[in-house]
């Protein structure tokens, strides 16, 4: 018997557990989606209906299916975290043997009316299985290497089936976030300090090759290193994306260049606008002051599930909730990240303000168990 | 129950742990990010704001300033100067014939180049600049600057050009910078951008060439915002460059001035060394040019009397003139023998005047014959019969070891152009080049520094200095990089016995000093500098008639090695005049002017010199044009 189910009856039941939500991160989806919803507006040049009105019809249902999430118990999300990784796993060879071809990858899979990306599910169907199998592993045997093992491989597994679409940034995403709930569980730093040192040796090993007989890329895979490194050296080419973002954002200035007047978004200098690089139009047109207050509403998000976690006392609830908002910051740090030419480009959008219907239900649904967790802790 | 309530309790302090190191973390992330939107839209907004314009940020390079090159006592021997000058930029001028002829009321321009330069402006894209006129006097360059305002498109600017103040003096040693040509770029693999500036200058001969890398120094840049049409609008940003490296030459100025001027008119070549550390003193050719008309871009008419002068201003005489070293090489000849053990320094030869030798007769250079000489006769006399003799017991291949290990017939590694190997030869050595086998004729020619023998100035000063030294001196050129001193490692020795490097060195005082000396006429008689040397014809062609009688380019060459003071050598200069007749003669008493202006820092007391020759040396004196040091500002004079 669970340290948990001893404190059942002091969870709130009906009607109350509304009172029990954890308001303040509710409040902060919403400013950060309602953000979202101005820019699309503004990137449609002033269209509702292209693309605001079905991500605000996305909002609301993926609000519902929160609450509903929310307000079933922790301990049957537990129970499902296996069955849910099982699922997506499944998915994922799906999309792999049938999936429609969208962006030159395989990612979607048309089941009857709508549209599943299975490996926006993977992201948190893993975090919450990881999480059940630290919460059931006796804390004593986390670093042994045997039962290192195991996660790593219940980790690789869906990123190798990812690599396959191929969807890079979404597999750099799994393997983040699953490495995030195994370093909350406490799983040794030797572990974590190995890993980045083999990455950095690698990354070092794969630049020292460059020219010489053991090569380790092909040339065009250095040309977008080279990119990433100096995107003005060949702006018209490989490193134009990333260099009229940049100009989007640096031209935002301190106010910016106001509400749908920003010159790069509107004569379409800039790609992928709705998507990927919806944060530079936010930048151009609101400046420093919407961009900064944007990166505040997130930091407000991470702050508030980390406070969530830390003062739950169920191991699951806590190892889910910090999970989950690891992966949410990654998606935010990362997207920021690239668009102002910190990171290589890579494919991830800027979550709950980038246009996307799975994206933005999965990741309301992941708050969904936050909000269970936060609800059924035991008190 | 206990226990696994601890449990529980250390597992919730572990996480709380890490929760903590991951907010941590992802708080420095989000300040990562802050700091860099700060940066962007904040710091560096107009830039970009600019940019979203339409208009474009270009970088543009700026030139570093050339590293300077001094003597060894801080004397500036390549600088750069400021150089004024003017453009027209045709998009700002309107009616550009009309500007010019304005413009040509201020400043000295010539029809024909006022005519080209119409031409070449229409040439060029509006914005460009086009030089009107280069390294204009400073009254010129004010009085375009009081009238610009008169003058649309019309731009006053200073530039660095490289200037030589030295001039002729250190032509071949430092060479010169010019502007890059297409060759030039076609010639390097991955051109530093610089080089693709209008008139960069780069060096294209000598020091300047082969230290290019060095003194060209680094770029700075400029972020410039510029406009649709390429017109520059602002500046946004500026990194300075690095300036080249400084150069100290082991030259001294004053010697090198006085070598040249003392080998006057002639066709020829001296080099003087310091016989420890190996430090190049002097090294000059005569006649020399000046380097500043290359920089300045030589005139058809000046370059072509340079090309067409028979004694050569362009060639190197110094580093890259081969000659056959004649009786200079005997000391090389002696050494060999005495190392082998065919002679000894108690054993004489017979010279008669001349050998016979497979059915050919070699005469000696005295047909009456020399009698009985030993080592240090047969340097004295120069008698050539004697190595004759030697050479054929000891065997070319020896000969050519003994010429390698004293520096002649191997390249030295100087940062000056076409450095020459010269040739020491040997059997292998003529079998690859000729297809031959040698032949004991030619270990009897190449036993006189005739024959295949050929060997720069260099390599007999560096002969003269091991000799003097008994060690491996090796030559330098380069003192100290941005006043870090190149290191001297102490030249190892030459690993040959003193007594027999005593035999040649009392040789080569007899030749100086003996009674039979051959080249007594130039000896000193100051103690203190007494002179060991050795003195050299080389046949230009195979008949020796009597010098006075034949046109200039058949006569001998002369050469003369030496170094002083004999009992504690310091300096050891080597010279050769081409076309000079007898070394004794013509080169003896040039060498010892030059080496004893080494000794005395200056212009040699008439008390150095016998008294029946004081008169003339002192009309000499009188007459030579000489660098006045008091008109010479050294670097720390300027600093």
């Amino acid at each position: 018997m669970s340290y948990l189910e001893s404190n059942l009856k002091t969870v709130p039941t009906g009607m109350r557990k509304v009172l029990y939500l954890n308001w303040p991160l509710i409040v902060l989806l919403t400013a950060v989606a309602c953000a979202g919803f101005l820019m699309l507006y503004s990137v449609a040049g002033g269209h509702l209906d292209t693309w605001a009105a079905p991500q605000m019809k996305r909002f609301a249902a993926g609000i519902i299916a929160m609450l509903m999430i929310g307000f079933t118990p922790i301990w049957f999300w537990r129970n499902v975290s296996a069955l849910a990784y099982i699922f997506a796993l499944l998915l994922l060879v799906a999309v792999d043997l049938f999936g429609a071809i969208g962006m030159g990858a395989q990612r979607w899979l048309e089941l009857g009316p709508i549209r599943v990306q299975p490996s926006e599910l993977m992201k948190v169907a893993l975090v919450m299985f990881l999480a059940a199998y630290y919460d059931w592993l006796d804390v004593s045997k986390v670093s042994r290497p045997l039962w290192v093992l195991v996660p790593v491989a219940i980790i690789l597994l869906p990123t190798f089936l990812v690599l396959a679409q191929p969807d890079l940034g979404t597999a750099v995403m799994l393997v983040l976030g699953g490495g995030l709930v195994m370093f909350a569980a406490g799983v040794s730093l030797w572990y974590f300090g190995t890993v980045i040192a083999l990455v950095v040796a690698l990354v070092f090993g794969v630049l020292e090759s460059r020219g010489t007989d053991w090569q380790l890329l092909h040339d065009y895979q250095y040309a977008r290193v080279d990119t990433f490194l100096d995107p003005g050296a060949d702006p018209l080419g490989a490193g134009y994306n990333i260099t009229q973002a940049q100009i989007a954002l640096g031209s935002g200035g301190w106010s910016g260049r106001g509400f749908m007047q920003g010159t790069q978004s509107r004569l379409n200098f800039l790609p992928e606008k709705h998507t990927d690089f919806i944060f530079t139009t936010l930048a151009e047109e609101f400046g420093f002051v919407g961009a900064f207050s944007l990166l505040m509403l997130y930091a407000g998000i991470i702050f508030v599930s980390v406070q969530s976690a830390l003062s739950n006392k169920d191991r699951f609830s806590s190892l889910l909730t910090l999970g989950v908002a690891g992966t949410f910051f990654f998606f935010f740090a990362i997207n920021m990240a690239m668009v102002m030419g910190l990171m290589p480009v890579v494919g991830v959008p800027l979550p709950l303000v980038s246009y996307g219907g799975t994206a933005m239900m999965i990741l309301l649904a992941a708050f969904g168990l936050v909000q269970s967790a936060h609800i059924h802790r035991p008190r | 129950m206990r226990r696994s309530q601890k449990q529980a309790q250390e597992s919730r302090s572990l996480l709380t742990r890490r929760g903590l190191m991951l907010g941590g973390a992802q708080a420095a992330i989000v300040a990562v990010l802050g700091l860099r939107m700060r940066k962007m839209q904040l710091e560096q907004a107009d830039e970009y704001r600019m940019l979203a314009e339409g208009n474009s940020v270009k970088i543009r390079l700026i030139p570093p300033a050339r590293g300077l090159i001094y003597d060894r006592n801080g004397v500036l021997l390549a600088g750069n100067e400021q150089n004024y000058r003017v453009t027209i930029t045709r998009e700002d001028a309107g009616d550009v014939p009309k500007v010019l002829s304005d413009l040509r009321r201020l400043i000295p321009l010539s029809d024909a180049d006022a005519e080209d330069l119409l031409t070449d402006i229409k040439r060029r894209s509006p914005s460009t600049p086009v030089t009107v006129a280069d390294r204009l006097s400073w009254e010129e360059f004010s009085r375009v600057a009081v009238n610009a305002p008169a003058l649309p498109g019309v731009t006053p600017e200073v530039g660095l050009s490289r200037a030589y103040p030295r001039g002729p003096d250190f032509a071949h040693i430092l060479g010169y910078v010019g502007p890059v040509s297409d060759y030039d770029l076609s010639q390097i693999a991955n051109p530093d951008p610089l080089l693709r500036i209008p008139k960069f200058q780069l060096g294209k001969l000598g020091v300047e060439a082969k230290m290019e890398d060095d003194l060209r120094g680094r770029a700075g840049q400029r972020r410039v915002e510029v406009n649709s049409a390429g017109r520059e609008m602002r500046e946004l940003g500026r990194q300075e460059g690095e300036p080249g490296s400084n150069l100290q030459l082991t030259i001294d100025y004053r010697l090198q001035n006085y070598a040249l001027a003392r080998l006057g008119d002639e066709s020829a070549a001296a080099v003087v060394l310091d016989v420890q550390t190996g430090d190049i003193m002097a090294i000059s050719s005569a006649p020399s040019f000046d380097p500043n008309l290359f920089v300045r871009g030589i005139s058809s008419a000046n370059y072509k009397m340079l090309t067409d002068d028979d004694h050569r201003p362009l060639a190197d005489k110094s580093v890259q003139g081969l000659y056959p070293p004649g009786s200079t090489f005997k000391m090389v000849t002696a050494l060999a023998a005495l190392e082998a053990g065919v002679i000894h320094p108690d054993e004489t030869v017979y010279c008669p005047g001349h050998i016979e030798m497979g059915g050919r007769r070699f005469h000696c250079w005295k047909r009456s014959g020399h009698g009985r000489v030993n080592v240090i006769q047969s340097l004295e006399q120069s008698c050539d019969v004697f190595y004759y003799e030697v050479a054929q017991k000891v065997g070319i291949d020896k000969i050519a070891e003994m010429a390698h290990r004293l520096g002649v017939g191997v390249r030295h590694d100087l940062p000056m152009s076409a450095v020459a190997e010269g040739v020491a030869p040997t059997k292998a050595w003529k079998q690859e080049r000729y297809g031959k086998d040698w032949r004991i004729g030619d270990t009897i020619n190449a036993s006189i520094g005739q024959g295949y023998v050929l060997a720069s100035p260099l390599h007999l000063a560096v002969m003269a200095a091991r000799i003097a030294s008994g060690r491996a001196v090796v030559p330098r050129l380069i003192r100290s990089r941005d006043g870090v001193e190149t290191p001297i490692a102490e030249a190892p020795p030459l690993d040959i016995s003193t007594a027999m490097l005593d035999q040649v060195r009392r040789g080569m005082n007899a030749v100086m000093n003996g009674s039979h000396g051959t080249a007594r006429g130039s000896r000193t008689v100051a103690a203190e500098w007494k002179m060991a040397g050795k003195t050299g014809t080389s046949q230009v062609r195979s008949a020796v008639v009597n010098n006075k009688n034949v046109p200039w380019e058949q006569r001998d060459h002369a050469l003369f090695v030496a170094y002083a003071p004999y009992d504690n050598p310091r300096y050891a200069v080597s010279l050769i005049i081409e076309h000079g007749g007898g070394g004794s003669a013509a080169a003896g008493p040039v060498a010892r002017d030059i080496l004893l202006f080494a000794l005395a820092d200056g212009l040699p007391p008439l008390s150095a010199y016998p008294e029946n020759q004081r008169s003339t040396i002192r009309t000499r004196q009188e007459e030579m044009d000489l660098v006045d040091p008091a008109s010479v500002g050294t670097a720390k004079s300027r600093a």
